[in-house]
């Protein structure tokens, strides 16, 4: 494209080459920012991290970092089970309501819909963490004691992944060709054929980059979770054992960590970010192998 | 015959079950957030008053109001604003704008912020309380909350605003080019006016954001929940307030509700607002073409 110097508007020669380096600069120290984050987790963390090795975070008998026992596994097991629980409950959710806004609904009530869940991804956790202990812990106390526990955990998680899902989902829907979609019809196709056979293979990368993403989002989460999950350091035995995750471990103790144990937490920080990278590394390659 | 008729009767179910599970699906979730809504409502109404609203809380928040945490939590809202503003859309201007996706830098700060845009919020915290708060000395204060925010909410201004600079149509760069308006003047006075209502859009998605977080600002901004005297002082989010209530102050509930249901209402409008200015822009976008 050409772009002339001299015009009546930035009479400067100088004003172009002026703003192109001020953009630069500006897009330079947005960049910075995730460096920054990852040398000072790194900095903080090498008292623990360079002194012992990174096999007793497996090893060791027991979470005691006081007593220099650092065993992250119980609540790397709790992340795990309750992100995966809320995945099981969240998918056919979020599929399902994508489907609705895409296929089922009237123009009408699909946008309507979707405000909704766009309004869902907007509500703090903190208030879905106020509500699961207020009303959704009392309730699972009835059916099974103490309450906080993996469940409450799940459900909370999956109330707040479900937007994620349903809204990547539908945008991959939307992305399938419409003469997929009008050859499915034609050849006469019923609508579940359709969906199954036509826009679901169509739409399968972009599909699982959201819930790829969903899971790094449950993973991170700190505040819902710590609520309602009653932050008992184990191995939990069924949906109803309390659990404390990597998140919710950070921010229960940074408060009066101190030394090797603030160490400690800023390794569990470090360990959360490179899965959560390399999850959302995931999802971007599927993204890209999608518009490839 | 036989064959044929059952497999289309299969067919014929199916496609009923599945429907039949989504709109159970829809139903399901809408009763949910209805749920939610007449739960916080049910709690919090009879509590909220003017008094609440203005009045700083007494007895550990069990009583008085939320009128100092207000004040903070704008307070950080507005310091994380004045951070990360210009650092995002000038990062946009030149992503959209300047250079390709594929050269190199352009591949490094998009990497970088899709990474960012990851990463846990307690992350942030640990971040900010390591950085802002102890290797700058900020201390326990809104100042470093505020900038602890400021990287959160980068990758999604960023986002925001390229993605409405990149949905103005190339003919008006052309002519811009054509009238002989240097890249500069194209920016300022015809490619950001119009992309206006996006940013604004992703302004206000950034302020829902900013004020919902509770993980970050626990380890920056502190806890003092007294009016704040200077930026340097500690102030108390009201998410962050809603959090202690209810987990640290036995008979805060009621309190804990009335700010749920604040928060709440206040990013609903928030919310509402930033989709109603994409709607009409997107209107106004397909007229203009």
């Amino acid at each position: 494209m050409i772009w002339s110097k001299r015009n009546i508007l930035f009479p400067l020669k100088l004003t172009d080459s002026l703003l192109h380096g001020i953009l630069r600069a500006g897009a330079v120290i947005s960049a910075l920012v995730m460096l920054l984050i990852s040398l000072f987790l790194i900095v903080e963390s090498w008292p623990v991290l360079g002194q012992i090795s990174p096999v007793r975070f497996f090893t060791d008998l027991s979470w005691h970092p006081l007593e220099g026992a650092y065993q992250l596994m119980p609540m790397l097991a709790g992340t795990l089970y309750a992100s995966v629980g809320a995945l099981l409950l969240a998918i056919p959710l979020g599929i399902a309501s994508a489907l609705f806004i895409a296929y089922y609904a009237s123009p009408r009530l699909a946008k309507w819909y979707k405000r909704l869940i766009e309004l869902l991804a907007g509500i703090p956790s903190v208030v879905f963490g106020f509500w699961g202990l207020t009303t959704l812990v009392p309730l699972i106390n009835q059916l099974h004691p103490p309450g906080a526990s993996l469940l409450a955990a799940i459900l909370v998680l999956t109330l707040m992944i479900l937007p994620t899902i349903t809204l990547t989902a539908y945008s991959a829907l939307m992305a399938v060709p419409i003469e997929f979609l009008r050859n499915a019809a034609a050849l006469g196709l019923s609508r579940w054929g359709m969906i199954h056979g036509v826009a679901f293979p169509a739409a399968r990368a972009g599909i699982v980059a959201g819930i790829i993403l969903a899971m790094g989002r449950a993973i991170g989460e700190t505040m819902a979770v710590l609520m309602v999950a009653g932050n008992v350091v184990q191995y939990p035995d069924g949906l109803f054992d309390p659990i404390r995750t990597l998140a919710s471990n950070i921010a229960l103790e940074m408060a009066y960590a101190m030394g090797d144990h603030r160490a400690a937490l800023f390794i569990s920080g470090l360990l959360l970010m490179v899965m959560v990278m390399m999850l959302s590394g995931m999802a971007g390659w599927l993204e890209r192998s999608r518009h490839a | 015959m036989l064959k044929i008729n059952a497999m289309r009767w299969r067919h014929f179910y199916l496609d009923r079950l599945v429907q039949i599970f989504v709109y159970l699906a829809v139903f399901l979730v809408c009763a949910v957030f209805l749920w939610i809504l007449i739960d916080l409502l049910r709690g919090g109404f009879a509590h909220i008053s003017w008094g609440f609203l203005i009045e700083s809380p007494r007895d550990a928040g069990r009583a008085g109001g939320i009128g100092s945490i207000l004040v903070s939590t704008v307070l950080i809202l507005l310091v994380a604003l004045a951070a990360a503003l210009p650092l995002a859309w000038t990062a946009a201007a030149l992503l959209a704008e300047y250079v390709s996706t594929t050269s190199k830098l352009g591949i490094v700060v998009h990497y970088s912020l899709q990474v960012l845009a990851g990463v846990p919020s307690i992350v942030f915290g640990l971040f900010g309380n390591a950085f802002f708060s102890i290797y700058l000395g900020l201390g326990f204060s809104i100042l470093s909350g505020g900038l602890t925010l400021a990287c959160m909410l980068l990758p999604i201004l960023v986002s925001t605003a390229e993605a409405g600079l990149r949905a103005v149509p190339d003919s008006y760069r052309s002519a811009a080019a054509a009238l002989g308006m240097s890249r500069a003047a194209a920016l300022f006075h015809l490619l950001l006016p119009i992309a206006a209502p996006t940013l604004a859009a992703g302004l206000l998605l950034g302020i829902g954001r900013a004020v919902a977080e509770t993980a970050a600002l626990l380890f920056t901004s502190g806890y003092a929940d007294r009016m704040p005297g200077s930026l340097l002082d500690s102030g108390r989010a009201l998410a962050l307030h809603i959090f202690d209530l209810s987990m640290n102050v036995p008979g805060g509930d009621a309190p804990a509700y009335a700010s749920a249901l604040v928060l709440v209402a206040m990013l609903l409008c928030i919310n509402i607002f930033a989709m109603k200015l994409v709607q009409d822009w997107q209107r106004r976008r397909t007229i203009l073409e």
